[in-house]
């Protein structure tokens, strides 16, 4: 469980994080939105201690996370960064992998072991004597998912994870998103992809200027479209079809196709009877 | 990476960021030049006193702040190395030594516009193709001393202790920081290489300039500043004044210890 209490950080005086507070709790799915710069990834990186709040609190498990160094936190919350470029260095996928579970000291059995299995999960077992720079982008994305999730932290937490990924990609992502939460997993993204959010996540926490500016369920804060404009994003597609039909009648924060589909077969069997 | 704080350009207006970079680096070599002929821990102090009006006037006195406390590891290591070989003496002389070079160096670099310095370089016979491959490669030292930032954020977050265990490993800690730092560096050179191909570089083999550098009446008062200073203190040296102000030193030294 994850608690910040009214955090304020800043670079060199230039804010980033102006009194940011929220709760999530252990098996939720939670998307965090904003415009660029407005604070999102120096919030995560106050989940596993990598910027310790200036002012206020956050609670990992209880633990604040000025009390903990970041190796502590990092077994518990699993941060995979945008680019997989800023951390493979290994001569071999399995090397690579095998990382994080060296420096959190497991025995050198658990390690092949945890190592196998993620390999296999990731659908990364043939490459595994390759060497990680000569993969393409989506297995080398893979590969970084792949190295965090070996240790089987409670908390992942991923930042913009659909960035130049193609759609079955995305595809896939959300899938495994989906089944790490069934596992009972924390499941954290931080994303400008507001097709990806409504398809998949149940919760939004929605920044601006340093701020919580929405914090509930997709529902409520993407069909708004002032909220929506706020943080620069734009309402789903479907969504903006529903606006455009709502003097027909169709509701207004539709989000789904399958939604959509029905509130206009609905019209349609409407003026079949007249 | 705090070290390279010092290097890094930023655009501000004041007297010094004005001055004619030919002037500015003539003044930094000159400084260079006093800090090899000086040998005295007080001298070498007053030297480095002697710049700090520089950095204070820049306005970039933060600055160099930053950069002495990023490299402290450094300074200790050159403080120990030459305590344990020659003494107390020796080891602050060259620690000095070292703060005046950074100095010296680092106000020059903080106050000369990338564009200015190419062209004083050109100006100053380096061919144009060497003067760009050096000053892109100081343009982009914010660009790596960022990229290291995420880098170090991302190998934590997989259990990275960096300040943790004996000295060879602290130094192995390293190479995952290393690694994806010199590979980035390398695509990104492959990258920005196709993009100035593509942006016509090397079409024409007579090439003109934006800024035309001209020496104005304020870079001939600074050199003259600069001259006289270097003479002023050459001759403390020549005159004996290093060895009598050395030898209280030592006197105070031994007092003192």
């Amino acid at each position: 469980m994850i608690e910040v209490h009214d955090i304020w950080f800043s670079y060199n005086g230039i804010p980033a994080l102006r009194g940011v507070s929220l709760k999530i709790e252990q098996g939720e799915m939670v998307a965090i939105m904003g415009e660029n710069g407005a604070g999102k990834t120096t919030l995560i990186k106050h989940f596993n201690g990598l910027l310790k709040p200036q002012k206020g609190y956050v609670r990992v498990f209880g633990i604040d996370t000025r009390e903990a160094s970041v190796a502590e936190l990092s077994r518990r919350v699993g941060l995979i960064f945008q680019n997989p470029d800023h951390q493979l260095f290994a001569e071999t996928v399995e090397e690579e992998i095998a990382f994080a579970l060296k420096n959190f000291g497991f025995p050198a059995e658990v390690i092949k072991k945890r190592v196998e299995w993620v390999l296999k999960f990731m659908g990364l077992y043939q490459l595994r004597d390759k060497s990680p720079f000569a993969l393409s982008g989506g297995e080398r994305k893979r590969v970084a998912i792949a190295s965090i999730l070996s240790y089987d932290p409670d908390v992942i937490v991923f930042d913009e994870p659909t960035v130049g990924q193609d759609y079955a990609q995305k595809e896939k992502l959300a899938q495994l998103m989906k089944l790490l939460w069934s596992r009972r997993k924390t499941i954290i993204v931080v994303t400008h992809d507001v097709e990806f959010v409504v398809e998949n996540f149940p919760r939004v926490i929605l920044m601006s200027a340093g701020k919580v500016v929405a914090d509930g369920s997709t529902r409520r804060v993407l069909t708004n479209p002032g909220l929506v404009r706020k943080a620069r994003l734009v309402l789903p597609q479907i969504t903006q079809l529903a606006r455009k039909l709502s003097d027909y009648g169709v509701p207004q924060d539709i989000m789904w196709v399958s939604e959509a589909r029905d509130a206009i077969l609905r019209i349609i069997e409407r003026c079949q009877r007249l | 990476m705090r070290i390279l704080e010092g290097f890094q350009f930023e655009r501000k207006n004041t007297v010094i960021h004005r001055l004619d970079p030919r002037v500015k680096l003539f003044y930094s070599i000159l400084m260079f030049i006093l800090s090899m002929v000086f040998w005295s821990p007080p001298m070498l102090m007053l030297l480095f006193i002697s710049i700090l009006p520089m950095f204070y006037f820049a306005k970039v006195t933060r600055r160099l702040v930053r950069t002495i406390q990023g490299s402290i590891f450094l300074l200790a290591i050159i403080f120990l190395i030459n305590y344990f070989a020659t003494g107390l003496e020796r080891a602050l002389a060259m620690s000095l030594r070292f703060l005046v070079i950074i100095a010296s160096f680092s106000i020059f670099f903080l106050t000369t516009y990338p564009e200015d310095l190419s062209e004083a370089l050109i100006k100053l016979g380096i061919p144009y193709e060497f003067a760009l491959t050096f000053v892109m490669s100081i343009r982009f030292v914010p660009c790596l001393a960022r990229e290291a930032q995420l880098i170090i954020d991302a190998q934590r977050a997989r259990g990275l202790e960096l300040d943790k265990g004996s000295f060879i490993k602290r130094l192995r800690n390293y190479v995952p920081i290393l690694v994806p730092l010199i590979v980035n560096s390398i695509r990104r050179s492959i990258r920005v290489a196709e993009a100035m191909e593509s942006r016509a570089f090397g079409a024409s083999s007579r090439r003109t300039s934006l800024v035309e550098l001209k020496l104005k009446r304020s870079d001939y008062l600074f050199m003259i500043f600069a001259l006289t200073m270097f003479l002023v203190l050459l001759l403390l040296k020549v005159f004996g004044v290093e060895q009598v102000i050395a030898g209280l030193f030592k006197e105070i030294l031994t007092i003192l210890l």
